[in-house]
């Protein structure tokens, strides 16, 4: 049986190997840029079915972060909605024979949240200015800091362990059935690995929108939501 | 094959046995008593059934990611064990 921390290498470009997870993450990369940018070219008063389809997912989106955060949502609308979406598509690449999803891989776990880590850094300061920022590290006592800077890598941590524990934890299970057991067996598990492909994608961008949103702190006038607004 | 290289082999495999057996105990319970409350919520509201049962599967992932840190605990020893 295969290790799920090794990588099968699939080609060279010059000195550097390109192994599968890379491949499959440059695809969903392509795949999902390429549809925002042709569905975004011609956007209409009277929208059309895709058009509304994306409106409501922003609009669902910017709700959630309003809720989670307190804050108007759109700087940090394209991080997290990102986030949701490629995590989204990259667990449910397992759907596509012969391919593994990419974060069924540690790698591609670990960049996705440090990601996460730089933009809590980001926003953090942005949100507070240095001083404000820092000053959240000794917050409630200076008895609390090292705690506090622990808390900053260990929550990281268990970002990436999470994502990944769940992904390749799916894919190992129905590899282990389909060698017990035969052709279909494993598909129902299979579709209990959408479930929880969702599951985890909406957990990783809830978690982010926490993190960035605890180190941002909330502002002044809590914004309206869209409901209350109306 | 050396009999300390074969030795650290089956401890290895082993300890994972014993780390998944038993790290499954407590999310196991853990999900239980959250499947068990919101069951309870259900059917006091069933009006909030949505929301309950949103938060539910949320809660329900963030308790069993406990159980899949002993499983990558145990495929760490399984396969990238830096005894053997």
């Amino acid at each position: 049986m295969q290790s799920p921390l090794e990588h099968v290498v699939l080609f060279h470009v010059g000195p550097v190997p390109i192994s599968e997870p890379v491949v499959v993450t440059w695809l969903i990369m392509a795949g999902l840029g390429l549809f925002a940018f042709l569905s975004t070219r011609k956007l209409a008063i009277l929208p059309s079915r895709t058009q509304t389809v994306l409106e409501l997912f922003v609009t669902v989106l910017d709700d959630q972060i309003r809720e989670t955060m307190r804050r108007d949502p759109a700087p940090f609308r394209p991080l997290i909605g990102t986030l949701l979406l490629f995590v989204l598509f990259a667990n449910w690449m397992s759907l596509i024979p012969g391919i593994e999803p990419p974060t069924a891989h540690i790698e591609t776990d670990a960049a996705l949240a440090l990601w996460v880590f730089v933009a809590t850094i980001a926003f953090g300061i942005s949100g507070r200015g240095l001083r404000g920022y820092l000053d959240t590290f000794v917050e409630p006592s200076w008895v609390m800091m090292p705690l506090n800077l622990i808390e900053q890598i260990t929550r990281t941590f268990s970002l990436i362990i999470r994502l990944f524990g769940n992904v390749m934890s799916g894919v190992f299970v129905v590899g282990i059935v389909l060698s017990l057991a035969g052709l279909f067996v494993p598909i129902p598990l299979m579709a209990l690995e959408l479930l929880t492909g969702a599951v985890q994608a909406y957990i990783f961008a809830i978690l982010a929108t926490v993190f960035i949103g605890a180190a941002a702190g909330e502002s002044e006038e809590i914004p309206l939501t869209a409901k209350e607004s109306e | 094959m050396t009999m300390e290289g074969n030795l650290v082999e089956i401890v290895s495999v082993l300890s994972a046995a014993i780390a998944v057996s038993f790290g499954a105990i407590g999310p196991a319970l853990g999900e239980g008593r959250a499947v068990a409350a919101a069951m309870d919520a259900i059917a006091r509201q069933p009006e909030a059934a949505g929301t309950l049962s949103r938060t539910l599967f949320v809660g329900l992932a963030m308790i069993e990611t406990m159980a899949i840190y002993t499983l990558v605990i145990a495929l760490l020893v399984l396969f990238a064990n830096p005894f053997v």
